[in-house]
């Protein structure tokens, strides 16, 4: 027989807690995504380093019909927006953890990290926008700035 | 010498002092490069995300703002960066052999001094490529 307002007991021998935990395993999954993050990102970031400032004329040369030219191949379209997601979710967690460490006041932590998610979002939106509406020969650009399969 | 624990220092609060985590003197300044390159790397993301999303306004727009990073000042602040990439990159490893391999805290101290030395092998070749494009004309 059940009495409504009697207390709910735990079934026996269940493990002992003082108090019911409120925490979940977000730090936990943070703490695996910024060692997965990372290892992709090696890859990545060096393999970008190296095909923009290492190969050819490096940084020198650097400008619209070079970007256009990788861009018109769905590889590097993939690879650049990967890189976006993954480093903007590597690098926001990890200056989020320097703030929870760093900022004492309650609400100090809070708006730093309120700028940063801010910062977060308008960069990966904007970032993803600009790789998939891309257009590497627009109309009515100068020719000469294109890329040379834009005469075609 | 006694063995025993370090003195933590505290501030006049008598909270610990400063940079929170303390280990030996290898592990400790990794920490803090890792820190400093992360925030360095993360800022300039942020602006290069920036500069590249002036392809969608027009080829002109775009060569603008990049010819600003074609000068020696920028350039140097290219090299600074990519050491910052770099350093960053290898203690990241070093970390997740730390977190990960069973022997990786027995060998941290090394493994610390073997970034040091790869990222002196890695920024050679590269400082060559990179100054000589910027000031090679």
């Amino acid at each position: 027989m059940s009495t409504p307002n009697a207390p709910a007991l735990d079934a026996p021998r269940s493990p002992y807690s003082r108090t019911k935990s409120t925490r979940s395993n977000y730090e936990l999954y943070s703490w695996v995504f910024m060692r997965m993050s990372g290892v992709v990102l090696v890859v990545l970031v060096l393999g970008h380093l190296f095909v923009n400032l290492m190969v050819g004329k490096g940084v020198a040369a650097l400008d619209f019909a070079f970007v256009a030219g990788k861009w018109a191949s769905p590889f590097w379209q993939i690879w650049d927006l990967l890189m976006l997601w993954l480093a903007m979710l590597h690098g926001t967690n990890g200056v989020r953890t320097i703030i929870n460490d760093y900022a004492e006041r309650d609400t100090t932590r809070f708006w730093l990290k309120m700028l940063i998610y801010f910062a977060f979002v308008v960069v990966v939106v904007l970032g993803t926008l600009v790789i998939f509406t891309f257009d590497p020969c627009p109309v009515g650009a100068d020719p000469s700035l294109l890329p040379s399969f834009c005469q075609a | 010498m006694t063995a025993g624990p370090l003195p933590v220092q505290t501030t006049q609060q008598g909270r610990p002092a400063g940079t929170l985590y303390r280990g030996d003197t290898e592990g400790m300044w990794s920490w803090v490069l890792h820190r400093i390159t992360g925030v360095l790397i993360f800022v300039f993301l942020l602006v290069h995300v920036l500069d590249t999303a002036m392809v969608r306004v027009s080829p002109e727009l775009y060569n603008e703002t990049i010819g600003t990073y074609k000068n020696w000042i920028m350039g140097l602040g290219e090299a600074g960066l990519v050491a910052a990439v770099l350093f960053h990159a290898l203690n990241g490893i070093r970390v997740m052999l730390v977190d990960f391999w069973s022997k990786g805290t027995r060998y941290q101290r090394p493994m610390a001094w073997t970034v040091v030395g790869l990222w002196v092998v890695l920024m050679v070749p590269f400082l060559i490529r990179h100054l000589s494009n910027i000031f090679g004309g």
